[in-house]
């Protein structure tokens, strides 16, 4: 007999060990259904904890160290030009971060009683999965839950066969710090690593193809970051697509469109993300998958096929792990039988540069685009007292707001803690709080929140 | 595309009505112009008919439902789609975990499932059926939690009362929407087929009881009844809250003013009873109701001050140049008032026609919104039920109303002899602000003169 002829019967299997994966998981075993995870790397966190939004974090963080210590000179401290050690910095992040943050998934997992298997789950039929791997087995369900993520695009003949060619996984371990790096890119992902490799010296050029950085962001909120990533960044070539990489000895030579060829020490590819929807055997369930590999989902994340649920990245934009983890909770309770929808009004997104740069809701690009008017608010940092204590005044606080009812419909926040910021203003567009609701609600003082209840004051009669 | 068909402007500044009967059923194939449902507004029930040819998929409102313009009342299916939803009755064992979506249908809110397919098509062969529960209108504002509580109740959000501020929905909204059973309304309602209406009602949720409009001062709590026996508690109906709401304000707002005369009505008896077979041939019941009219419209073209309405905002009199009269009805449900127009240039035949057709439509409830509306001064003949006279309340904004109870044979004296002569009482309750008791007495008997001379009225004189 071999390993792979044994079957398990489980309530659920969940593909995949991200933050969409294991919050379901979790949810599912509080709920008094046997579940198992699958996952390649039989790890739970996924590409947010190993690969993602902690690392980056946690260099982000390194990041903006350096960079306080930089604008202490402003206040008349010193502290001299940085000096970075590699080794203690990627243990740092591995260890103390990551590491710990895994561990205590995998001690939760065994509390609630999860299983985590290792390898690559394939569905058979809309019944079972085949897990090839380490821990070859057969797991036939009454649900699966679909959480595979997904993953970096690459550009079509930029291919990554040379190591000076990196994704943001690879740009995250921090082999080395290239004196010149060349970022192809300028969504959240370039930026934020952009800045991570200029704090640490690196001379970063960035390509973005569209007319400005952030696409899609409302050009008010960006515009400040703008102004940052000129003085950190050696250049910025907008609505620029890069022609060739031509691999030299030591260092990659890249035609920059308009603006000449030059030569790179690394090259980070970031231009986006796509479903890992390929070879999950998907075409043996009746699970639908559109042409851009995103798994078709309804109300409960239910695919076409009745007993395989799909969340996260794999489901399609906006690609978060805040999206993914919703969306797990409320499949284990629908696969309970409780009466639930993802029915989320808004997904908040923080871009974590520096400054921050946070939006949830409406934007304004979306209401012009549906001819939906709105009134917008705006504070400016310049007039919060906090703002100025931090020596940040380049921050901007905007809510918009439904003329008629005074609900808050969106808001947008650039400066630094906007991520934070904007938790609040998620709140109050989920809950359809009105724009009297936020300024009549006490903010603690001098705090930057003040910003969300001085925009809302500035629409009050 | 599933079309959803929301309640259309009922006009007149009317922006809800109650749900009385649904008269199709989901799945029903109905052509345009169908009657679809019966509901009541302010000022009438209204039949709404079908807008077009098609099947019924969704039924989104019950009976005693209040519903606001805009709110969606049935979903047509596509006349090419399939008939039917035929769900696959197959023995699935996943079945004791699976929910059926149906009932948490909110589109529009989960930007990622958006028109895109839908479990409820799942087993069907063709994987991708229309979606179902497309957008009816956007999110509706509320917060998670209730959501969360409209799911459990199964109650469809866009169909709730909003009474939260700046629209949002509230649990309490939610919790009264779902409503509780009860056995007190059927009391309410027409003696009939007692066993049928409560077993109707107890399948419908009742409407919640709201308070009442409240004017100028606040009545006093209520003592605790059940100290003194048992009570029970009856919600009012829509039209008994309205004519509630609106007996409240004219008796607060207008200063009553009574006057009484009696009006010899035997010739005018002689009239009628001679006419009556001549008419009836006619196709017309003849009525002494119809004779008031007529001698109320030619004096209030005498007395205009008694054919206006006071702006007490604007120290204006607004006097009006038609007499439209208004005549009380008591139906089944309760009090209605439908106008009849132009009476004072309407020959007598026509009048008692039109009366006849009108108080018919009212009894039915089939009064579209004009009939009920415009009235300049009202008439209420309460004599088919007896009593020797009454004080009416003002039908407000008019300013006057003029009461008539039984005519009964006296003994009068005329020319020294007694006589047995038929009198009819009347009241002409006014507004005191408008007119003072002279007025009203000159008023008074010129009607009754009018009455007592029945070839003046005949002769439009």
């Amino acid at each position: 007999m071999v390993m792979g002829d044994l079957v398990r019967e489980v309530d659920v299997v969940v593909v995949g060990g991200g933050p969409g994966g294991y919050s379901a998981a979790f949810r599912c075993a509080e709920l008094g259904l046997e579940t198992v995870v699958v996952d390649a790397d039989k790890r739970l966190g996924g590409v947010c904890l190993h690969e993602g939004c902690i690392p980056s974090k946690a260099l982000l963080h390194v990041a903006a160290v350096i960079g306080e210590a930089e604008r202490a000179k402003e206040f008349g401290v010193e502290f001299g030009a940085p000096r970075v050690a590699l080794d203690p910095l990627r243990t740092w992040k591995t260890d103390r971060v990551i590491g710990k943050l895994a561990r205590g998934l995998s001690s939760v997992a065994k509390a609630k009683g999860v299983d985590v298997v290792g390898g690559r789950g394939v569905f058979e039929d809309s019944r079972s999965v085949r897990v090839e791997g380490d821990e070859p087995q057969k797991l036939r369900f009454a649900h699966a839950i679909i959480a595979v993520g997904s993953a970096p695009a690459h550009l079509p003949g930029l291919a990554a066969e040379s190591d000076r060619v990196m994704d943001s996984t690879g740009a995250l371990e921090v082999r080395d710090v290239p004196a010149r790096l060349l970022v192809i890119g300028g969504g959240y992902i370039g930026l934020e690593l952009g800045q991570v490799y200029a704090a640490l010296g690196s001379a970063v050029t960035v390509v973005e193809m569209t007319a400005g950085l952030l696409p899609g962001v409302d050009r008010d909120l960006v515009q400040p970051l703008a102004r940052r990533c000129e003085k950190l960044f050696a250049a910025i070539h907008l609505g620029t697509k890069v022609g060739a990489l031509r691999m030299l000895r030591a260092s990659v030579e890249a035609d920059l469109g308009g603006h000449g060829t030059h030569e790179f020490d690394r090259v980070l590819v970031a231009v986006g993300r796509r479903p890992r929807s390929e070879g999950l055997g998907l075409s043996a369930t009746r699970v639908t998958v559109d042409a851009r590999g995103v798994i078709v989902v309804n109300e409960q994340c239910r695919t076409d096929d009745p007993h395989i649920y799909a969340v996260g990245d794999v489901t399609g934009e906006p690609m978060l792990a805040h999206r993914a983890m919703r969306q797990g909770k409320v499949t284990a309770e629908a696969i309970a039988g409780r009466p639930v929808a993802y029915d989320n009004v808004v997904v908040p997104a923080v871009v974590f540069t520096d400054p921050e740069v946070a939006w949830c809701g409406l934007t304004e690009g979306e209401a012009a685009r549906r001819g939906q008017s709105v009134k917008a608010a705006k504070f400016a940092w310049a007039a919060s007292g906090r703002a100025a204590t931090l020596g940040r005044a380049d921050g901007l606080t905007r809510l918009l707001v439904d003329p008629e009812s005074g609900r808050v419909l969106g808001a947008g926040i650039v400066g630094p803690g906007a991520g934070e910021l904007i938790a609040e203003a998620a709140l109050a567009v989920e809950s359809a709080l009105t724009v009297e609701d936020l300024a009549v609600t006490i903010h603690t003082h001098p705090t930057l929140s003040e910003t969300l209840m001085e925009a809302a004051e500035s629409l009050l009669h | 595309m599933p079309r959803p068909f929301t309640l259309p402007d009922l006009g007149e500044g009317l922006t809800e009505a109650e749900i009385r009967k649904v008269l199709v059923r989901e799945g029903d194939v109905i052509r345009e112009d169908a009657p679809l449902l019966e509901v009541e507004t302010d000022k009438a029930t209204v039949e709404i008919p079908s807008p077009m040819s098609g099947r019924i998929e969704k039924i989104h409102v019950r009976p005693d439902q209040t519903v606001k313009v805009g709110d969606v009342l049935v979903t047509f299916a596509d006349a090419a789609a399939p008939a039917g939803k035929e769900s696959p009755a197959t023995l699935d064992p996943t079945r004791r975990l699976a929910p059926t979506p149906e009932t948490v249908v909110d589109g529009g809110r989960a930007r990622q499932v958006g028109a895109q397919a839908t479990s409820a098509a799942a087993g069907s062969a063709a994987p991708s059926a229309p979606a179902r529960g497309v957008a009816v209108g956007g999110p509706v504002p509320a917060t998670p939690a209730t959501r969360r509580l409209a799911r459990e109740l199964g109650v469809d959000l866009h169909t709730v009362r909003a009474t939260g501020r700046g629209g949002r929905v509230t649990d309490d909204d939610v919790r009264a929407a779902a409503g509780a059973p009860t056995d007190a309304r059927v009391a309410a309602r027409a003696p009939g087929d007692a066993a049928e209406r409560a077993a109707e009602s107890a399948r419908e949720p009742r409407a919640a009881a709201r308070p009442l409009a409240s004017v100028g001062m606040e009545p006093p709590p209520l003592p605790k009844f059940e100290q003194w026996g048992p009570i029970e508690r009856q919600p009012l109906s829509h039209l008994r809250r309205t004519i509630a709401d609106r007996m409240t304000l004219a008796a607060t707002v207008i200063p009553h003013v009574t006057h009484f005369d009696r009006a010899d009505i035997t010739d005018l008896d002689a009239v009628i009873r001679r006419n009556l077979e001549a008419a009836r041939e006619q196709g017309v019941t003849l009525t002494l109701t119809a004779f008031l009219l007529k001698a109320a419209a030619l004096a209030l073209k005498a007395h205009p001050q008694f054919n206006a309405s006071l702006d007490a905002a604007a120290g204006e009199l607004i006097v009006k140049h038609y007499v439209h009269l208004g005549v009380a009805v008591a139906t089944e449900r309760g009090l209605i008032v439908p106008a009849l127009r132009d009476v004072d240039r309407k020959p007598l035949l026509a009048v008692a026609r039109e009366l006849g057709a009108l108080a018919a439509r009212v009894r039915e409830g089939k009064a579209t919104l004009d009939d009920l509306r415009g009235s300049t001064f009202t008439i209420t003949n309460i004599g088919a039920l007896g009593g020797t006279g009454a004080i009416p309340i003002i039908n407000y904004p008019e300013v006057a109303i003029l009461g008539v109870a039984r005519a009964r044979e006296e003994a009068v004296v005329r020319d020294g002899q007694i006589v047995p002569r038929l009198l009819l009482p009347l009241s002409l309750t006014f507004d005191h602000r408008v007119a003072d008791g002279a007025d009203g007495a000159r008023f008074a008997s010129d009607i009754v003169r009018r009455l007592e001379r029945p070839e003046h009225l005949l002769l439009d004189l």
